[in-house]
Order: structure tokens, then sequence, then C-alpha cells
């Protein structure tokens, strides 16, 4: 355990820095009071483990704002809708807590009964920051649960997409577990008994042949549920992917088929072996091959669960809203909103649906929505779309058009959000089975017409032999097992793709569409883009910064606090102002000392009046001296200059931005001319995608926002940038790391190295069928042979490709 | 040697026996979360029996 030197001026909480120690408990700092409240909480309920289980484990409370946020969870229809079942003495109700980041929050929340009554019981799902907690809605409300939450900093997530349940989430991965722990005993049991076969003890003689019908029709027992239960997906894949041949809907050779037509051999020969021959079957190369097969597939359906990839407008839409409906007040579900409802939005709240103003001056931050870094200022009559963040005063609203068809939410009605994305993990497979499967028979063929000549008792033994060892187990072991391995490595180096296809896409790309805001840009973790501020001019002297600050400081303008903040005075004192004025709209004027400080824009200073800036400025101009300007821009990414070089030598690249073009001549060197677009809609950016892969084009799209959601849908791989991977993203195919968007090129690269460790795995895995079937050709492939060659193809193909994957991975440092 | 024949049967009854653990485990959701337990194990003071009982998370 790490001890730190600077104890005492660390939150006992939360382990921030506390500014003095005026806020303490007995010998304890708090760098607030939120903290200090949870502190006291715990330590009224005799929880203090909590703070023995990890130093500072606490939340940092500083940044909360909890004022009637949870009021709408009074209304019972609204609770309803969160619980996941009801009954009068007991509820239960399942959170996401995005806060939950160490043991001490396991411990707290699984104590959670200890804190307060009513609780009944709770138990936290660490990976997936699931709370499951049931509780007495005698004693205690729901509401009062969640703010109880929100004080100890585990603010439960509520949004829209709260209400809607996960139905059958674990019940495929279940089904697989349960195969291969059932085909795992069969196999183990059936090779146990196989072993006097190995040992090639004499079992024809008399003594002994009791034994081996034992042991033959025991292994027979055991067989059974292999291929019938742990077998059924190939089965019934194959039989699907036949059908629909026949019946030419589809023209793909699905690899099941000849897994199928392998398991179905292996499976006939040694049944017949058995019973009329009285002789060993190949039932262990059986089990070991449908055991392999099953533990890839699992490999395949491996996902972060953790993580979100199909989030939609609903995870960032607010749960409900304050509605005055027929002079009722009361809190609706927003998706139960109907045109007519006047609805209140408070500062920092969300719009819900396309509304008209009442009351109240809008200052709506659209950013999220639009890319549209600018806030815009609307006045009463004029119409909000749903998706804009209200930073002011208390709008009253009414709604012109529910949610689901507001300007916003209708993108989602596109027909890219319809359908699935193509995922070419078959793609390949299928392509290579195709000509594998046509191979195989005509040698089983050739081998059979041989035979039926020169000896026709091999006739038989040499086609199912064929058949039999040309499965291509090895070959749909590769993929999984290397793209499995491709995706922990991306996982570690905090890339996160939603599944195995992903990857292969990514190889195929060729066209990289950027968003702006937000992904050249940075955000930060609420949604937020942060703006930094600079002077251009000459460089300002310690008294005309501090005159700056003092007047900046008079304004409540967004730009002046902005200014004020940005400016860091070691002891700084505002100094006496003799006048000062405030012209709206226009700038701030002011007198202090005798020195006339003006600041505002290009009309209101009138030596600037020639000047011409792009982003949002504010000329200072200090006794009629034009000084300079202030200007606000986007902070840019680290390294987004090299990325973008090293990108564009092999893709072109293109960016979509739905912000104005302040920016066109900073960017334009890493682009070609016409491949910037400013002021894009949502749509246009979905159907430039669009438009792109009409003309052949494999488009990689990377956004962060709910604007570029379309276009990271429609493109062939969307990756959606993050600042906290488990906090909001929209739908897409992959999650970066924000913090690794320089690596984005290493990421590409190494896809496309993954792809061919495959490749080179195909070739060895196709050398053991070449090795496997000249045996086979000649009908002398023995149960022993068999049971050895079969699962050492797959082991060995299992070993190359992973081993090799990691050497890769090891050698570009990922 | 027809002791063989009765051992092959009771090994495979008692490796069943343990298939049978691990199905039922499976269906309980055992596999379900696989990291929370593991710090779980760590705290001194054990959930109260009562709320064992009540584990069933499906």
């Amino acid at each position: 355990m790490i001890i730190d030197v600077d104890e005492k001026t660390k939150c006992y909480h939360c382990g921030d820095e506390c500014s003095d120690d005026s806020i303490a408990v007995e010998d304890k700092c708090f760098c607030c009071h939120g903290c200090q409240t949870v502190f006291e909480i715990l330590q009224d309920n005799n929880l203090c483990t909590y703070y023995d289980l990890n130093q500072n484990a606490g939340i940092s409370l500083k940044a909360k704002r909890l004022e009637n946020s949870y009021s709408y969870l009074e209304e019972k229809d609204i609770v309803a809708q969160l619980l996941d079942y009801q009954s009068e003495k007991l509820n239960k109700v399942t959170f996401y807590v995005p806060a939950v980041h160490c043991s001490s929050c396991v411990w707290l929340l699984e104590n959670f009964n200890k804190v307060r009554k009513g609780v009944i019981f709770s138990r936290l799902n660490f990976i997936k920051k699931e709370l499951s907690l049931s509780y007495n809605p005698v004693e205690v409300s729901l509401k009062e649960i969640v703010e109880l939450l929100a004080t100890l900093g585990y603010e439960p997530l509520l949004n829209l997409d709260s209400t809607d349940k996960p139905q059958q989430k674990n019940a495929t991965q279940r089904s697989l577990i349960l195969k291969i722990g059932v085909v795992g005993f069969c196999m183990g049991n059936i090779m146990m008994m196989s072993f006097p076969e190995y040992f090639h003890f004499d079992l024809k003689n008399s003594n002994d042949a009791n034994y081996q019908k034992f042991f033959l029709y025991f292994n027979f027992m055991l067989s059974l549920p292999v291929f019938f239960y742990g077998a059924s997906d190939y089965l019934y894949g194959a039989w699907i992917s036949i059908k629909e041949n026949i019946k030419k809907t589809i023209d793909v050779f699905s690899v099941d088929i000849p897994i199928a037509v392998a398991i179905i051999t292996l499976y006939g020969r040694s049944v017949y072996e058995t019973f009329v021959n009285n002789s060993a079957g190949y039932y262990d190369s059986l089990a070991g091959l449908v055991f392999f097969l099953l533990v890839g597939k699992w490999l395949q359906q491996i996902t972060y669960n953790y993580l979100s990839f199909e989030r939609n407008y609903k995870s960032y839409f607010p749960l409900a809203v304050k509605v005055l409906r027929e002079n009722i007040a009361s809190f609706m579900n927003v998706m139960e909103l109907k045109k007519g409802d006047t609805i209140y939005i408070h500062h920092q709240e969300l719009i819900p649906a396309d509304a008209i103003i009442l009351k109240g001056k809008g200052i709506i931050d659209y950013s999220f929505v639009t890319g549209e870094s600018e806030s815009i200022i609307k006045n009463v009559g004029d119409i909000l779309y749903a998706g804009g963040r209200q930073k002011g005063e208390l709008l009253e609203l009414i709604v012109q058009k529910p949610v689901s068809q507001s300007y916003l939410t209708q993108l989602w009605n596109n027909a890219a959000f319809m359908k699935e994305k193509v995922m070419p993990t078959t793609e390949l497979a299928n392509l290579f089975n195709k000509y594998f499967t046509a191979i195989t028979f005509t040698i089983a063929a050739v081998a059979g017409v041989y035979w039926a000549f020169f000896e026709p008792s091999l006739f038989w033994n040499s086609i199912t032999a064929v058949l039999m060892v040309a499965c291509p187990c090895a070959l749909t072991l590769s993929m999984p097992f290397t793209m499995s391995t491709t995706m922990a490595i991306f996982g570690r180096n905090k890339f996160y793709v939603k599944n195995q296809g992903v990857i292969q896409l990514l190889n195929e790309v060729n066209e990289i569409v950027f968003d702006k805001t937000g992904t050249l840009t940075e955000s930060n973790s609420v949604g937020q883009y942060p703006e930094k501020v600079s002077f251009v001019g000459a460089k300002l002297s310690e008294f005309e910064l501090k005159l700056v600050k003092t007047i900046t400081m008079q304004s409540a303008h967004p730009l002046s606090t902005m200014i004020a903040k940005s400016l860091n005075i070691k002891v700084f004192k505002a100094l006496p102002i003799d006048y000062f004025q405030e012209f709206q709209g226009e700038g701030i004027e002011s007198s202090i000392n005798g020195n006339l400080v003006r600041l505002g824009k290009g009309g209101f200073i009138n030596s600037a009046s020639n000047k011409e800036v792009k982003h949002t400025h504010s000329f200072l101009e200090i006794n009629g001296v034009l000084i300079g300007y202030f200007i606000i821009e986007p902070v840019y990414r680290k390294n987004w200059q090299t990325i973008l070089t090293n990108l564009s030598k092999s893709y072109k690249l293109f960016i979509l931005s739905g912000d104005n073009d302040t920016d066109k001549d900073k960017l334009a060197p890493f682009f070609n001319g016409n491949a910037i677009f400013f002021k894009q809609k949502p749509q246009d950016k979905l159907n430039f995608i669009n438009n792109e892969q009409q003309n052949g084009n494999r488009v990689l799209m990377v956004g962060d926002g709910l604007n570029d959601a379309g276009a990271l849908r429609q493109s062939n791989v969307g990756i959606a940038i993050s600042e906290d991977i488990k906090l909001f993203s929209p739908a897409c195919d992959a999650i970066l790391d924000a913090s690794k968007f320089g690596q984005l090129a290493d990421f590409l690269k190494f896809s496309k190295t993954s792809l061919n460790i495959v490749k080179a795995s195909f070739i060895l895995s196709l050398v053991y069928n070449f090795v496997g079937i000249s045996w086979a050709v000649t009908g002398e492939l023995s149960p022993v042979l068999a049971a050895i060659f079969m699962p050492l193809s797959s082991i060995s193909v299992v070993l190359f490709s992973v081993g090799l994957t990691h050497l890769f991975a090891f050698f570009r440092q990922l | 040697m027809s002791i063989i024949l009765f051992l092959a049967v009771a090994a495979i009854l008692v490796a069943g026996g343990f298939l049978g653990a691990f199905i039922w485990a499976t269906k309980d959701g055992q596999y379900d979360d696989t990291y929370t337990p593991s710090v779980r194990m760590l705290f001194d003071n054990t959930v109260k029996s009562k709320d064992a009982s009540t584990e069933k998370l499906d």
C-alpha cells in the first residue's frame, strides 16, 4: 500500500486535497461538507470498515448537485417503471451505479441495509456496476434510497433507458457453458474408457472380449449427449444452411456444413464399428472435436459486458420531466408527453421534446446533438429542438411533438438503425469453406472410386476417413482464438471493440471520417467541450491583467466569466472601480485609477472595427489603444496533427463537423480541400457516409456525440471516442478511450496483423488436413491415430495463433 | 476382473455427481458474475445469514 506523506492535507473520504483543515471530525480532515456528511453517516452506522479496505475510497462530492433532482421518484407510475418486482412489502430494483470503483464500494453498497432501515438486501455486480436492491416500500421510498445513494456518492444513473429491462441476458452464455461442461465430462470419460485401445491391449482374446464390449457400449452411451446435445447447434445450423441453399435464398455455404458432415460421419462410422464390427469407434475424436468447437464458440461471444454498444437517444434523455397537463402538475415519463403539454426545464436540464418557449430566456447548448459549440439564445415564442441543454433560468415550454417524433430522435427512424450491420466473420470463413467443402468431397469421391476398383473392402473406410479428418475444426478455431486475443490486447490498451467481427471490418476500411467537436477536440466526462481562453496581442503586464480581471468579474456575461476565470493572478485583490457600465450584447467599459478599460466586440471597440477574428473573441482597449483580443477556442487533442498525418498516408480522410467553419484553415493542411465539411446535420453525416459506401468505399467513422449516432451506425465501423468509457457513448462498434486517441493508427495496423495471423493459421491447418487426408485415402486411419491427430492439430493451431498474436503485440508495444 | 466393470460404473457415477453440481451452479447463475465474489470474500464480517437465503438473482 502506498503511504502518502501529505496525508494531513488529503481528504479522509475522497483523497482530494483539502484547502485548509477547517472541515474536520476528530483528527480527520475533509475537503468539503459532502465528504464529511458521508463520513458521519458511515460512522453513525458503524461502517468505517469502508476506509480500512481502501484509503480515501470515497467519491468526491464537490461537483454534485442534489437539489430536487429526484422529485420525480415520488410519482408512483415512474417508480413502477423502474422496479423489477413489486409487491406490498417487497420491491426489487436494479440500478446502474457508474461511480463503483473499488472493493470498499462493494462492501458499503452490500451493507446498504445497515445504512437505511427498510432496505432488505443489496447486492452488487462489480463488473457491470449493477446494484440490485430489495426494500420494503412501507418503510422506505425509492426516492429516499436514491437520494441516500447520491449523498454517499453512488448516484445511480437514471435515464429514459432505465425503464427498458434487458430480458434474456445470460441465457445464451449459460447454455454454452453447460454444453462445454457436459461435453467435457463425456470427453474425459470416453478417453478413459478408450485407454485399453490406446495401449493396444489385445482385446480380441476370449478372456477380455467381454470387457471390450462393455467399454464399447459404455463409450456409445457417453457419446449420446455429445452428439445430440453438444453438437446440436452445428447440426441444426447445417440443416438450416442446406435448406436455405436448396430454396436459393442464400448462396453461401455455412461453415456448419463441413463440420456437421464430419460430426455425422464420425458418429455414424463409430456406431457402425461398435455394433457391426465390435471394434473401437472414433468417439474420443468426436468428443474432442465438439469440445474444442464449443470452446471456440464460447470465446467468440465474449464481449465487454460492462460496456454498452447499443445506446440510443434514450440513454441521453431524462427519465421524467415536470409536466402541467390539464392544470395538473406532475412528473411524467418523457415518452408520455403529448402535444400541448407544458413542461418545466431547469438549469442544466435537457429539453426532451420539440417545444415552444412560453416563459423564460433559453441559452441552449446543442453541442452534443449538433456539434455546434456555441450556445444559442432563444426567446419567448421560439421553437426549441429536443436534445439541447438549458443553461440559465427556468424555462416553461409547450410541447409540439412527442419525443419519438422530434427532430433529433427521427434520426433513429432511419433505415440504418433498422438492420443489423453485416459482420464479416462468417463471410471470410464461408468463402474459404465453399472450396474447402468441394475439394474434400472430391477427394473422398476419388478415393472411393479408386478403392472400389482395387480393394472394394476399403471403399467405405477411405471415404469416411477422409470426411472425418478433413473437418475444418482447426480452421474454425483459429479465427475466434486470434480475434479474442486481439480483442484482449486492444482492451488492455483501452480500445474496446464490440465483437470479433469489428476487428476484421477494421481491415477493410479505406476511408476515415472524423467528427470535429469532441473527437479532434477535447471533451470532458460530462459531455461538455472545454474551451481555452488565450490572449492574442502584446503581452499583458501584471497591472493590465489585474485591470482586466477586476472588470470582467463585474460582469455576468459568460464570456467575461470565462476570461476572468482564465486569468491566474497569484495574489489578487480587485482594484477599486470608479466607473463601470455594461452594454448589453456589445461590451463592457470601466474606469479604474484613471485608466479607461474597454472590452467588447469589433463594433464596440472602434479601433478594432476592421479586424476579423473567427472564433468567439473580445477586444481589449486600454486608454484608447487597442492591446489585442481574448480568443476562445476549442482545445484540440494532444498530437492530433501527427495522428492525422500518419493516417493520411494510408487512408482517405474526411471531416464532417456540425460546427461552423472557423477552424477550416487549421484543419485544411491535413485534408484534401474538398474533404472538410462544416454545418453538417446528423442526417447529412449519415447520408455522406451512405454515399461513400455506394461508391464502393468502406468507411470508418470516428465520432463522439449523438450528432454522430447516425453516421456511426451507417459506417462500416463506428468508433466512439469517450473520456469515460463507462458513461455515455452513442451506439457504435468500438469505444476508444480519449487518452488513447493517439494510438488509433496502431490499432488499425494491428487489426491487419491479426488477420494475417488468421490466414497463416489457415495455411497451417491446411497442412494438417493434407497430412491427415493422405493417411485417410489409404483407408488406414485407425481410431487411435485419429484420436491423437485431430486434437493435436486443433491445439497446435490454437497455440500458433494465440502465441503469434501476443508476440506481435509485444513487438508493437501494445 | 469383473471388479473393473463395477469400478468404471462407480467412477462415472461419482463424476456424474460433479457434473450435476456444475449444471446446478450454472443454472443458478454462479457464472454470471465471476468477479464480485472474489472481492466479497475478503470482507471480514460476513453478510448475515438471512441475506444468504435471498441470494438468488434471476
